[in-house]
């Protein structure tokens, strides 16, 4: 094991579920034998606000943020807070974001229109990015609610964990009558 | 042994259980919430919630005057409330070990505030102890009540944001048995704080706390690391991990204790090192004992007193000042984008009312809840918001300065759990000297805003189980409003003529809106109305239903130069109608 640690960022909005992911990748880091922080803020942002979760994993990891300009992988919810967080990245770092769009209140109100060109802005600074139809395919593996789940598959493609660690990770933190729905959506976004 | 990731705040709520904690009260507050919350696994602790955090910390004082080990936690502003028992705490001491945790939120992601709670631990002389991780928060929440017994001294836990909801991985441990069983005992000298007692009891604190330092000049949690010579950090807390993350090589006096400071292991600590730094959030309150001490150090010319710091904070701090060579290249920026403010959800009971408040220009003194959001665009409709409870007296104040015409464009907005809290005083007030005032109490039946939890009013406690339900109305009018009057608040028409005749009455008034939050799910509490849908054929794109504010619902310019509509997401949509109410058009259905 190296002594590098790896920075792992959530963006998206309120409510999306940034939380949970967080919690799958930080229990996966534990059992693949890292030391693990992670930080977030729950409280008023969670009302429909711009959020962010930081996920850190290594040999031993000091502070629970990742260091401004540190970040290895940006795991985005939605599409313009993908965007609004890659100052928080280093240039080589790798991008994962849900095609989808949650317009924002200056937006809904017709005063601000939602930047239609965010991906190709993004591709163009980050060459290793992928854009996910994650409610799509998690339609197709059964429930579009697991939109998380195979954005998460595709995430873990880009981190050299196990993947024994990550699906004992979803089996303790998924509820049961979810489980198989969120393991087939975990493999669609693998293969991406 | 067993190792889990924890929060700071499950793993403080996992050291009160390994401490044999027998008793923890708490009132809601942002970042500290969820320490009670995991407190009710452990069935072994009696875990309640209080109406504010002055009853908490009496609580827990009871609780110790007993003979239990007892927890009290709230956020920074809570201290405020609960400061007056426990200024005279500091002076009876403990019976069973008592901890308060405070958790303070240092570039205020969810307060009014940004005070720095250390000060209080100085100010009430009592010592504090600040965790840099989750481990630490279990092991210093069991440090914290041995130290309060064998000082006899409420201990205080302070914690950040940062560490709060920062998760890191902790080993459990078993929790103690062989704690004295609780029985009253009479002590009056040390417990009747009267003049002649109090007078026998401030020798004890002063003597204390110099104890108390001398313990902490050898204690494990004062740690002194030392690496180069020629940089030496002091901090404590989150602060720490930034430091060893920017400056691996620095040698750093760490400290578990941020009061009272060991006085020979800082000099000791500063004369190993050329340089000497005091990296600290907010106030300089170690920096300026430091310099009291006569030593030489840098602290708030390099950092900001404003906001937490950061890896990056600290590094760019650093490389400002001259002490670390600038290596980073120029951040990446992007161009200015749509903001993406906190709202209340589609459905919020709130929403309409704030619509009317408004539409009739009324002034509105406001209060703590989630119904702040109220004051933002396209509502626009708070105007003043200073602590909980506020509201209500800043009415009854406010409406003494004005002519009569102005007086009745003023409302109170105050949630159930804030009204509960501490308004209840204010209304006393206002009934009291008959200021000529409205009150709107937005009773949605939780405190929504910290993550719902119950309140004297939501008819449960802490654990679930059914409770007696304060009747709001009743207790209004027994504080002697004579006007109580209860609307629904989805229903714009009567709230409105409520509302206006309300207003204009010259008396004190009380109206209360009966909705349940719209996240409360099960128990018959929210349901949802038939899901509703713009019209494209009648919608003339008016815009009246945007002026809500509603996220379910979205502009939707046409492309070819006509007029733009509007559309309601059906995955967002509750069916409160408040936006079919106000369409002109009937398109909306
Ligand atoms: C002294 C103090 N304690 C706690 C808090 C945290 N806090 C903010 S709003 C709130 C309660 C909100 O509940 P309620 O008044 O019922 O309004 P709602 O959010 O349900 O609309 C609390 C506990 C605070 N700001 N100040």
């Amino acid at each position: 094991m190296n002594d590098k640690v790896t920075n792992i960022l959530l963006v998206g909005v309120g409510g999306q579920g940034t939380l949970l992911a967080s919690e799958i990748l930080s229990e996966t880091f534990m059992l693949a034998g890292f030391d693990v922080k992670k930080s977030e803020i729950h409280g008023m942002s969670q009302r429909g606000g711009s959020v962010v979760s930081h996920v850190r994993f290594g040999r031993e990891v000091a502070s629970p943020t990742v260091p401004e300009g540190e970040g290895d992988v940006l795991f985005g919810f939605e599409l313009l807070e993908a965007y609004r967080y890659l100052p928080l990245l280093h240039a080589g770092a790798k991008v994962v974001v849900n095609d989808y769009r949650i317009p924002p209140p200056s937006v809904l109100l017709g005063q601000e229109v939602y930047p239609d060109d965010l991906a190709e802005r993004i591709r163009r600074r980050f060459p290793d990015f992928l854009l996910v139809d994650g409610l799509h395919l998690a339609s197709e593996a059964g429930n579009p609610k697991a939109a998380n789940t195979v954005l998460l598959g595709a995430v873990s493609k880009r981190l050299e964990i196990a993947e024994e660690h990550w699906l004992a990770a979803l089996h303790k933190m998924v509820p049961a009558k979810a489980l198989e729905v969120n393991i087939r959506a975990f493999q669609m976004g693998r293969v991406l | 042994m067993d190792r889990a990731i924890l929060s700071g705040n499950e793993a403080i709520a996992r050291g009160a259980y390994e401490a044999g904690v027998k008793v923890a009260s708490a009132y809601p507050g942002t970042p500290s919430t969820e320490i009670l919350e995991n407190v009710i696994n452990y069935k072994e602790i009696d875990a309640s919630w209080a109406p504010n955090e002055k009853v908490a910390l009496e609580v827990a004082i009871g609780a110790s005057f007993g003979g239990a080990r007892a927890l009290a936690c709230m956020k920074h502003v809570g201290v405020n409330v609960a400061a007056d028992p426990l200024f005279t705490l500091s002076y009876t001491g403990v019976r069973g070990g008592l901890v308060l945790v405070v958790a303070d939120d240092p570039e205020m992601h969810s307060s009014q505030n940004e005070q720095d709670s250390r000060n209080y631990a100085k100010f009430a002389k009592i010592p504090m102890l600040e965790p840099a991780d989750s481990e630490e928060c279990k092991e210093f929440t069991r440090l914290a009540f041995e130290l309060s017994e064998e000082f006899d001294t409420p201990v205080m836990l302070r914690s950040v944001t940062r560490i709060s909801h920062g998760k890191s991985i902790v080993t459990l441990g078993k929790r103690v048995d062989n704690l004295p069983a609780p029985a009253l005992v009479k002590d009056a000298a040390k417990l009747v704080m009267l003049p002649g007692n109090a007078r026998v009891r401030h020798p004890k604190v002063e003597e204390r706390i110099v104890n108390l330092s001398l313990w902490g000049g050898t204690a494990a949690i004062n740690r002194s690391e030392i690496r180069s010579a020629d940089l030496g950090v002091i901090c404590s807390g989150v602060v720490y991990q930034y430091v060893r993350e920017i400056l691996p090589e620095a040698s750093i006096l760490k400290l578990g204790m941020v009061h009272p400071l060991p006085h020979d292991l800082i000099r000791d600590f500063a004369s190993k090192v050329k340089t000497l730094l005091v990296i600290e959030e907010l106030d300089p309150f170690i920096e300026e004992q430091v310099k009291a001490m006569g030593l030489s150090v840098t602290g708030k010319a390099l950092f900001s007193l404003c906001g937490e710091l950061s890896p990056g904070r600290i590094r760019n701090a650093l490389e400002q000042g001259g002490l670390l060579a600038k290596v980073t290249s120029a951040p990446l920026t992007v161009e200015k984008l749509p903001p993406r403010p906190p709202n209340m959800c589609p459905g919020c009971p709130h929403r309409g009312v704030f619509y009317l408040l408004n539409r009739l220009n009324a002034y509105v003194t406001g209060d703590i809840g989630c119904y702040t959001l109220g004051f933002l665009p396209p509502l626009n409709a708070m105007d003043t918001c200073v602590c909980m409870g506020a509201s209500i007296s800043n009415a009854s104040g406010i409406v003494r300065s004005l002519p009569r015409e102005e007086q009745k464009r003023v409302v109170a907005v105050i949630g159930d759990s804030t009204f509960l809290h501490t308004g209840v005083n204010s209304l006393m007030e206002m009934a009291w000297n008959q200021a000529p005032a409205t009150v709107l109490i937005l009773d949605n039946r939780i405190t929504a805003m910290t993550g719902r939890q119950e309140n004297p009013a939501s008819g449960f406690t802490l654990n679930g189980e059914v409770a007696p339900e304060v009747n709001i109305a009743d207790l209004c009018r027994a504080i002697g409003i004579k006007h109580v009057v209860t609307v629904d608040p989805y229903d714009l028409v009567a709230t409105r003529a409520v509302l206006e005749a309300e207003m204009q009455r010259p008396e004190p008034s009380v109206i209360i809106t009966d909705r349940p939050c719209c996240l409360m799910k099960g128990e018959c509490r929210f349901e949802k109305g038939k899901i509703l849908a713009v019209d494209q054929n009648k919608c003339t794109g008016c815009k009246a239903c945007l002026r809500i504010g509603c996220p379910a619902i979205e502009w939707q310019p046409a492309s070819d130069g006509k007029k733009g509509k509007a559309y309601i997401d059906p995955l967002l949509c509750t069916g409160c109608t408040v936006c079919q109410q106000l369409c002109k058009f009937d398109a909306i259905n």
